[in-house]
């Protein structure tokens, strides 16, 4: 256990708290629409794939994480069409989007297998990054970390003090009394579904373009479920997704170091922490109360005379 | 008619089925406080959201100062000056005040000066808001207040206001009268929708009179005495519930210390409750709806449960008991909300009569359900409460709400309860439907049962209670007799004196 | 500006939402076809080694049919154990995770006496199996009724953590003390008959979990249909406020439901492993759990419409593995195929539940 170097690995949890950070700060924006999309881990495997295979045909990781975000977009749109036009059930079709999900990435993945990454440099600013401690701890990144906290700090400008957010909040708290007062409100989610589609593929982009990276199938492994209790952990709050996401990096990135040391705990009681610990929160969040949860979440909306 | 800011000709919107409204035709002048008076059902609700809107008329045209007028969504109709405060409110509990009145402005200025200008406009008619609450945290009146100041920050040229006084307490509705009147002089023209016919003649200067979707007479309310109006409204006598005063019995149900904690974040906490009930007695309890009715209707039914000497049926301690073991025992309830709570409204009445039927009507043998005994009972409660349906196997949700109703009330009164407790038995109800309500409550207490009323329907507990009693922030005044009684003391049980007291902006800021 | 709009009906239409399935099927088959077609398949050729090949083609047809009760046995009844859930708003998506404890639970407790020949260790290990799935789902019944934790969540976590558990326990604890050190448990099919889970009838796939499964979804349809329970789930689905006013305990009907689907989850398990699969081995679950929600929701989560959906997604996994046999195409395209179906399903149910009226629309857009 002595090789484990703290440094390192607060730095190497900012990298694996990014996947999920991106992923549940999408969802987010989707839960205080309303909606309740239990795709994510569909979207994120898509995003995945897409962003992998068109980086590595381009050879830019930039165009892998443009194509894949476009890519969880369209993915939702399905999700959107069948929820917010046809009126199912969000519970069942979002578990129809990851198990979609899961059988298109494999799909298209299989050529890809085995294949390497095109690689993102670092950033390295200049100056900043010679800091003792600090420096190879916040200023070495590739630049999505530094893009996912300014997506966390663009949403939280938005939801706080935009006409835009206010309206969105609007329609997630009460949608029959949004629609009276005359929004838009089928518009409204379709807009933040493809937000949260969107940034669920950036987030599986970022696992396979830059933290394993690789494409392996199914390699998401759960974390767009771990996003969706992080929203739940977060009160619906952008700064606590950022909390929750990198409690959780740093509680994969400490089992891993752990396996890596040699640990005398076996390697599948280290793998099954996270999803333990993700238990083990959400039933502390739960003694707590719910409190923050959009009052239509989830519910079917139709405007009826 | 020129003079008129708003002009109505030949309006039509059909519905699958129904005509909402049929050719309706009339016209508002500045400054005039204009009465759309109508049984639930007569089409007033379609009416507005064509006036705002929300629904597009087959037929016909409104006139805005002369101009064709066709909005063709709220915003529109903002902008040509029609301002609306809806029935069932349109505001965000998670929101605060500010945001909630900047969601209903189409220009709204930026949030520090908003807060400004809605605390002056709230003290300049009386109506004080602390623009930074929270709404989930409001009572009805002061939500109110909310949607009549978004109205009022945009200069509306006409007020739109669906049942505005539903929700308040007499005293509340004084002010709220105030602050009309006030608008009114001000040259705002005011649309003034209600079936309560005292209040119409006491503030509105014209009245237009709807019945299944038609204008069926105008008049100045002020020369009609409320009966006529009534049998305008109805088309029909009414018939009023009759009933032979009995000396009251044994105590069936005592509550004594019931306090319980709100069911949710909004909800209200019910502290300390008492009262007993009689053999043979109707107690009314008056009071707006968010007082704490729903909780003690779940505290009597059973779905709530309290420590066990709270509720006392008979002298037995129930507080513990589920509301299957209360049924067993003759303590039955009828919720509020119809559709979702006293019924599923998918499901058929057969299913919907096995919903509370089960222990009294046994009809279930050991957990096996005999549909064939369901449906007998559900046929028996269709006929002796005369429910307009198709069959047994109809959806609750087909029913309309005064047919559905009845087979509520009809299907806990069949079970013969010793005890009955029913939450806003005609809310919603058509009139002839009402009276067969009450008129069931009252022969339900003539054979000996004690029934609980509550309502926020004061003329309806003065014609059914014999006892009068007010629910207010979950704290029960002590029952008092019915005969004799005026709205105004119900008003003061109510704790009217209390938002008087806030309605002057100077000591609420104290 | 739409002409067609929906309108809510009073109650489902009970014939269309009969029909949609069907509908859904055909209209999957179509798109199905489109995707063939872009993976360079012809699609008819596809459409019919899936669904036609497996049951009536002569050379394969003798192979194929039996499997079609092999494949169909865990998914019905899983999916019987599921609908239960669904039907009362409660959504356990982690049957996966208790498939693989019941299995676990069910092998362990028929390993512990190797190389017993008694009658008796079978049924033992059926019990062990169904109460595996029971306390795996027991975890997230206990946690919602007891501090409102959200079952979604922590049923699929406990997925997870299950895998990890097959995974620590075919190379430890179960580990076949005779296998050269290789992970995976002894083979019950092979090596110990009387653990092992038989075909009852030669060459016709019929072991004791189809047997299970036909047994389950009896037991459900009478459930649904005639039982007080079976209508408190109903309730409690469409109208919970309803169902707390009826006297329904919503702490009980969790209870109920997590564990019924939890146990039959389990037996699925059971009998899985100790017949078809016949040992513990880290890749012993092949995703039965995720799609017997597929199959829970083409079945219209009616035991008898379950009992259908799950020969029907029973012959699209044969037909898929046909597929991949003949044409080369990849096993990942009936997953999809699969996925497919459940959105047109979806999809479709708005006709069941509302209107579609064309024409001017009421309310301004």
């Amino acid at each position: 256990m002595d090789s484990i170097n703290p440094i390192l690995l607060i730095a190497s949890l900012m990298v694996a708290s990014t996947p999920i950070l991106l992923a549940a700060l999408g969802e987010m924006v989707v839960e205080k629409a309303g909606v309740l999309n239990l795709g994510v881990e569909g979207m994120m495997i898509t995003g995945a794939v897409v962003g992998f295979a068109i980086g590595v045909n381009t050879g830019s990781s930039w165009a892998g994480f443009a194509i894949a975000a476009i890519a969880g977009a369209g993915l939702s749109m399905i999700f959107a069409i069948i929820t917010q036009m046809l009126l199912s059930n969000q519970v069942a079709t979002g578990l129809g989007l990851t198990l979609f999900g899961l059988g298109l990435s494999s799909l298209i993945g299989k050529p890809y297998v085995g294949m390497k990454a095109p690689g993102f440099a670092k950033l390295d600013i200049p100056v900043l990054s010679d800091i003792p401690v600090l420096g190879p701890i916040l200023f070495r990144h590739d630049p999505m970390v530094y893009l996912s906290l300014a997506a966390i700090l663009g949403v939280w400008y938005l939801l706080t003090y935009t006409r835009a957010g206010l309206v969105l909040r609007a329609v997630g708290e009460n949608h029959n009394a949004a629609h009276a007062l005359g929004y838009k409100v089928v518009r409204v989610r379709f807009m933040a579904i493809a937000f949260g589609g969107a940034m669920a593929g950036l987030g599986g982009a970022y696992v396979s373009l830059v933290r394993v990276p690789q494409w392996v199938e199914g390699m998401t492994a759960g974390a767009g479920w771990i996003a969706l209790a992080i929203v739940v952990f977060a009160s619906w709050r952008p700064w606590r997704i950022l909390l929750g996401a990198y409690l959780f990096g740093g509680i994969t990135v400490l089992q891993l170091n752990l396996q890596a040391a040699g640990s005398t705990v076996p390697v599948e009681y280290l793998s099954m922490s996270p999803y333990l610990v993700t238990i083990l929160v959400l039933v502390i969040i739960s003694v707590r109360g719910n409190h923050g949860a959009p009052g239509s979440l989830g519910r079917v909306f139709h405007a009826s005379h | 008619m020129t003079d008129a800011y708003l002009a109505i000709d030949g309006l039509t919107k059909a519905y699958p089925g129904v005509v909402a409204n049929d050719d309706v035709s009339f016209a508002i002048a500045p400054g005039q406080i204009h009465a759309l008076l109508g049984e639930n059902g007569a089409g007033k609700s379609t009416l507005v959201k064509m006036i705002y809107g929300l629904v597009k008329p087959d037929k016909g045209q409104m006139r805005v100062n002369g101009t064709p007028f066709e909005p063709a969504n709220p915003h529109a109709a903002r902008g040509a000056g029609v301002a609306m405060v809806f029935q069932h409110f349109s505001l965000f509990d998670a929101l605060d005040v500010s945001e909630n009145i900047a969601l209903g402005m189409d220009n709204p200025p930026p949030m520090r000066e908003l807060a400004q200008r809605i605390t002056d406009v709230s003290e300049a008619y009386g109506l004080p808001l602390d623009p930074t609450r929270r709404v989930g945290d409001l009572s009805a009146g002061e939500r109110q207040r909310v949607e009549i100041i978004r109205c009022l920050l945009q200069n509306p040229k006409l007020l739109v206001m669906d049942e505005p006084t539903s929700v308040l307490t007499p005293q509340e509705v004084e002010i709220l009268f105030k602050t009309l009147n006030k608008l009114s002089d001000e040259g705002t023209a005011i649309l003034y929708i209600s079936h309560k016919l005292e209040e119409i003649r006491a503030l509105c200067d014209h009245a237009t009179v709807l019945r299944l979707g038609k204008v069926v007479g105008e008049c100045n309310p002020r020369e009609k005495s409320a009966r006529e109006l009534a049998e305008m409204m109805v088309g029909q006598t009414l018939h009023t519930p009759s009933r032979d005063y009995a000396e009251p019995g044994d105590v069936l149900l005592t509550v004594e210390g019931l306090t319980l904690a709100p069911a949710n974040e909004f909800g209200t906490r019910l502290r300390d409750v008492a009262f007993e009930l009689r053999a043979g007695e109707v107690l009314g309890i008056a009071g707006v709806a968010g007082n704490g009715q729903d909780e003690l209707l779940a505290a009597l039914s059973g779905e709530r449960t309290t420590k066990p000497d709270a509720v006392r049926l008979k002298g037995i301690p129930i507080g513990r008991h589920g509301p299957n073991a209360r049924r067993a025992a003759g303590l039955l309830a009828a919720p509020e909300e119809r559709l979702g709570h006293a019924a599923a409204p998918e499901m058929s009445l057969t299913e919907n009569a096995l919903l509370t039927g089960d222990i009294r009507e046994q009809l279930t043998t050991n957990g096996f359900v005999a549909w064939s005994k369901a449906r007998d009972f559900a046929g028996k409660v269709i006929e002796a409460f005369d429910v307009r349906t198709p069959g047994t196997e109809t959806a609750a949700g087909a029913l309309s709400g005064g047919n559905l109703q009845k087979f509520v009330i009809g299907r806990e009164i069949l079970q013969r309860p010793e005890v009955l407790v029913v939450n806003q038995p005609t809310w919603g109800v058509d009139a002839s439907a009402a009276a067969a309500i009450r008129q069931a409550l009252l022969d339900l207490a003539a054979q000996g049962a004690g029934v609980v009323c509550i309502s926020q329907d004061l003329d309806e507990l003065m014609e059914i209670s014999d006892r009068i009693s007010a629910l207010t922030e979950g704290r029960m005044a002590p029952p008092r007799p019915a005969k004799g009684i005026t709205i105004e003391e119900i008003g003061l049980m109510m704790g009217g004196a209390h938002d008087m007291h806030e309605a002057h902006p100077e000591e609420a800021n104290a | 500006m739409s002409l067609i709009r929906l309108e809510k009906r009073p109650a489902p239409s009970r014939l269309l939402s009969g029909l949609t399935p069907i509908l859904a099927v055909i209209a999957t088959m179509f798109a199905g076809g489109i995707m063939f077609a872009a993976l360079g398949f012809s699609p008819f050729e596809a459409i019919r080694i899936i669904f036609w090949d497996p049951l009536f083609d002569p050379q394969f047809g003798p192979y194929s049919r039996p499997q079609l009760l092999v494949k169909a046995g865990p998914l019905i009844l899983i999916a019987t154990g599921l609908a239960l859930g669904f039907r009362a708003g409660i959504w356990n998506i982690g049957a996966e995770g208790q498939y693989i404890m019941g299995a676990i639970v069910g092998a362990g407790a028929g390993l512990a006496f190797y190389p017993s020949e008694s009658f008796l260790i079978f049924p033992f290990m059926v019990l062990a199996g169904a109460f595996g799935g029971w306390a795996w789902a027991m975890i997230p019944a206990i946690l919602k009724t007891r501090f409102g934790t959200n079952e979604i969540l922590v049923s699929l976590m406990l997925v997870y953590v299950a895998e990890n558990i097959l995974a620590s326990v075919s190379s430890g604890l179960l580990r076949n003390p005779d296998g050269m050190g290789f992970p995976g448990s002894r083979n019950l099919r092979r090596d110990f008959p009387a653990a092992s889970n038989t075909e009852i009838f030669a060459d016709t796939g019929m072991h004791w979990g189809v047997v299970a499964a036909f047994i389950a979804v009896i037991l459900a349809y009478v459930l649904m249909s005639r039982h007080k329970m079976g209508f408190s789930i109903r309730l409690a689905g469409e109208a919970p406020r309803a169902a707390r006013f009826a006297g329904v305990s919503p702490a009980r009907l969790i209870i109920f439901c997590l564990g019924t689907a939890g146990a039959l989850a389990g037996l699925a398990g059971l009998f899985e492993v100790s017949g078809p699969a016949g040992q513990i081995s880290i890749d012993f679950n092949t995703g039965y759990g995720f799609t017997a929600i597929i199959v829970a929701f083409l079945g219209r989560l009616h035991p008898v419409g379950i009992l259908l959906a799950g020969l029907l997604m029973a012959l699209t996994y044969i037909g898929g593995e046909l597929a991949q046999l003949m044409l080369g195409m990849p096993a990942a395209a009936i997953q999809l195929f699969q996925g497919m179906l459940l959105f047109f399903l979806l999809a479709m149910d708005v006709f069941a539940n509302y209107r579609v009226r064309i024409g001017t629309p009421e309310i301004a857009k």
